[in-house]
């Protein structure tokens, strides 16, 4: 960029202040994005972005780290050890043991694998597939809006579970069931968030505009309409990760879910059932997990939904 | 006279109405435009007024090709615009641009400005990058920006300056025809009065002919040659715009003048005064669809009027003024 003589200057704007600085010489220079961010909303949910990061994402990724048991084989001696600040309990159980000698904590951590896989694979699966479809039949409305809305409905209306079950006793438990099993169950929101949302772009004078430019149906599709649908998309993406770790471990109490003996949090929650009264620490701990998460996750999502709304960076305007 | 650009021919938009689920019965049409004729000459500017929900826009997006017609033909240079396809609809995407009403409603939020400005050029053209680049750059220039400006986005813009963008971006092709829908209504006013400044000196610059939409008729005045005023989805009056403001004739035209403040107090006249709402448009009067509200209404206007050249150039759909009866 050349060197100008003149200061740049807007002319009456407020908050350019916000993502522009000038240079001495008096060249815009957009401020880093950290500073925009803490800038634009200093509420960040720090307490959930915490819990997702130390109880879900980082045991995920360095389970063979940071574990010292084996999460599958306990030692039949040390079971129904207690955590470590009851009577009875070690500091080489910190949680404690199921009736197999298993440790808890080594189980969790790699339970937060197991879900951490899963609802990334099929929001993977649910968001292509859904809002594929979804921009499609808002965009292009007329019969292939009708068989979608048709396919919309039909799937909300499956009761999951029952479905899970039928395929489960059909064709058995694995992994790949019940990631077929949800992301079946959760495309159909991708899809109805995204067709609402492209009917609404659709009829934004940006888009009238960018039909009078000439611009493709199929590149007004992608350069305009997606992009603008991007942010409830990634709302919508953090929101169901909860709804899938919640699912999965639904199904996995039921015994629908990911085959024993891997440690998934439903499947833990369900071997502490029947002695729930006695070893409540077998239960606790994983449907802690559940807990914690499922309500960051949300948390997390109600903000980023306010976050990328574009009003939101245009306060005090029109 | 002037070459025409643009003729407009009976041109119509009926919507379908329709009762009950999944599309159900056609129980009646709404007639959003009825019947439009005009022509629009080389570099001039035609200005269209009338209230809101008289048809305008949906005239305005006939003649941009974003809605099909039900009836009529709209021909830019004899070539009938809702035919054209391949080479040809690249020519009239390049040929016709528009600016709408809103400036915070026509520029996508999550496009750099420089990528909106430059849209119409790469999808109608192959062009390089640098050259793309160059034109952004001078287009801005054109209208009263500058080049680095191109790295913002929307948002970090007042209004003015977006609706400024909006231009740029409609006259990077140098168009022949821009169809301004409300260009300043959004705007406050001293911006109006630059913007209106900025595209009456881009016309005397580029030869550029408008197609003006408006309710506002001061701003009309100032950037028209000629005027249609329509009413209910049809013409009823068009001329020069000296014809118009000077000498109208159609009541509803002096109605619609009269309820426009006098620039003096002193000035303030005898008024012709419309009473009411506009009809529904389910059902609007037969004959003359001005007729329930007209102050002059006699008997004869339950008949479709004619319109009639009452001067050179100036056309009014009335029956005052039918020669056997004036």
């Amino acid at each position: 960029m050349s060197v100008r003589n003149q200061p740049a200057r807007f002319e009456s704007d407020t908050d350019e202040a916000l993502e522009l600085n000038f240079d001495i010489q008096g060249h815009p220079v957009r401020r880093p994005w950290w500073k925009v961010w803490s800038k634009r909303n200093n509420r960040v949910p720090w307490v959930s972005i915490f819990v997702v990061l130390f109880v879900l994402v980082l045991p995920a990724l360095l389970a063979d780290v940071i574990t010292t048991h084996d999460p599958l084989r306990g030692v039949l001696a040390d079971r129904l050890t207690p955590p470590f600040w009851m009577e009875g309990g070690t500091t080489t159980y910190p949680l404690g043991t199921d009736k197999q000698g298993r440790d808890i904590l080594t189980r969790l951590i790699y339970g937060a694998r197991i879900s951490l896989t899963v609802s990334t694979i099929t929001i993977l699966i649910g968001a292509v597939v859904g809002s594929t479809l979804g921009l499609l039949a808002g965009y292009f409305g007329g019969w292939v809006d009708r068989f979608v809305s048709w396919l919309i409905d039909t799937f909300l209306s499956l009761p999951h579970v029952l479905l899970a079950l039928v395929i489960v006793a059909a064709i058995g438990p694995s992994f790949v069931t019940i990631v077929a099993i949800i992301a079946v169950t959760i495309w159909a929101s991708f899809a109805r968030q995204v067709r609402g949302e492209t009917l609404s772009v659709r009829e934004t004078e940006y888009v009238a505009r960018a039909h009078v430019a000439g611009t493709t149906s199929w590149r007004i599709l992608l350069r305009h309409v997606l992009p603008n649908v991007a942010n409830t998309l990634i709302v919508l993406a953090t929101l169901q990760v909860g709804v899938v770790i919640l699912e999965e471990s639904s199904l996995s109490f039921i015994g629908a879910g990911i085959p024993r003996p891997n440690p998934s949090w439903g499947v833990m929650v369900a071997d502490g059932r029947d002695q729930i009264l006695i070893s409540w620490w077998i239960s606790f701990f994983p449907g802690l997990c559940i807990l914690l998460v499922v309500l960051s996750l949300n948390l997390l999502g109600d903000w980023l939904r306010d976050f990328l709304d574009p009003k939101m960076r245009q306060r005090g305007r029109s | 006279m002037a070459e025409p650009l643009m003729v407009v021919e009976s041109l119509s938009k009926h919507y379908p109405v329709s009762e009950g689920q999944y599309g159900g019965r056609t129980v009646g049409y709404v007639k959003a435009v009825d019947g439009v004729s005009f022509t629009i000459e080389k570099g001039r500017t035609l200005a269209l007024v009338g209230e809101s929900g008289c048809g305008k826009t949906t005239t305005a997006r006939l003649v941009l090709r974003l809605r099909t017609p039900t009836g009529g033909t709209v021909k830019l240079e004899e070539r009938d615009v809702h035919q054209l396809s391949g080479a040809d609809l690249k020519w009239f995407r390049t040929s016709v641009q528009a600016v709408f009403q809103d400036p915070w409603a026509s520029l996508s939020p999550r496009m750099r400005v420089r990528d909106i400005v430059a849209e119409p050029l790469v999808a109608n053209h192959r062009v390089s990058k640098d050259e793309v680049r160059e034109r952004v750059g001078v287009t801005l220039e054109k209208v009263g920006m500058q080049r680095w400006q191109g790295d913002l986005y929307p948002h970090e813009f007042s209004g003015g300056q977006r609706q400024r963008v909006a231009l740029a971006s409609a006259l990077i092709t140098e168009p022949r025809l821009l169809v301004l829908d409300e260009p300043v209504s959004a705007l406050d006013v001293s911006v109006q009065a630059q913007v209106m400044n900025l595209l009456k000196d881009l016309q005397a610059e580029l030869g550029t002919a408008f197609l003006l939409i408006s309710h506002d008729l001061a701003t009309v005045r100032y950037v028209a040659d000629h005027v249609a005023v329509m009413y209910m989805g049809s013409i009823v009056e068009s001329g020069s715009v000296d014809q118009i403001f000077e000498t109208p004739r159609h009541p509803y035209t002096r109605g619609l003048f009269d309820a426009a403040l006098p620039t003096h107090p002193r000035n303030r006249t005898e008024k012709l005064e419309i009473k009411g709402e506009m009809p529904s448009p389910l059902n609007p009067p037969t004959g003359c669809r001005f007729r329930t509200r007209c102050p002059q209404v006699m008997s004869i206007c339950e008949t479709v009027p004619e319109t009639i050249e009452v001067a050179q150039g100036h056309r009014v759909a009335c029956h005052l003024f039918t020669p056997e009866w004036s």
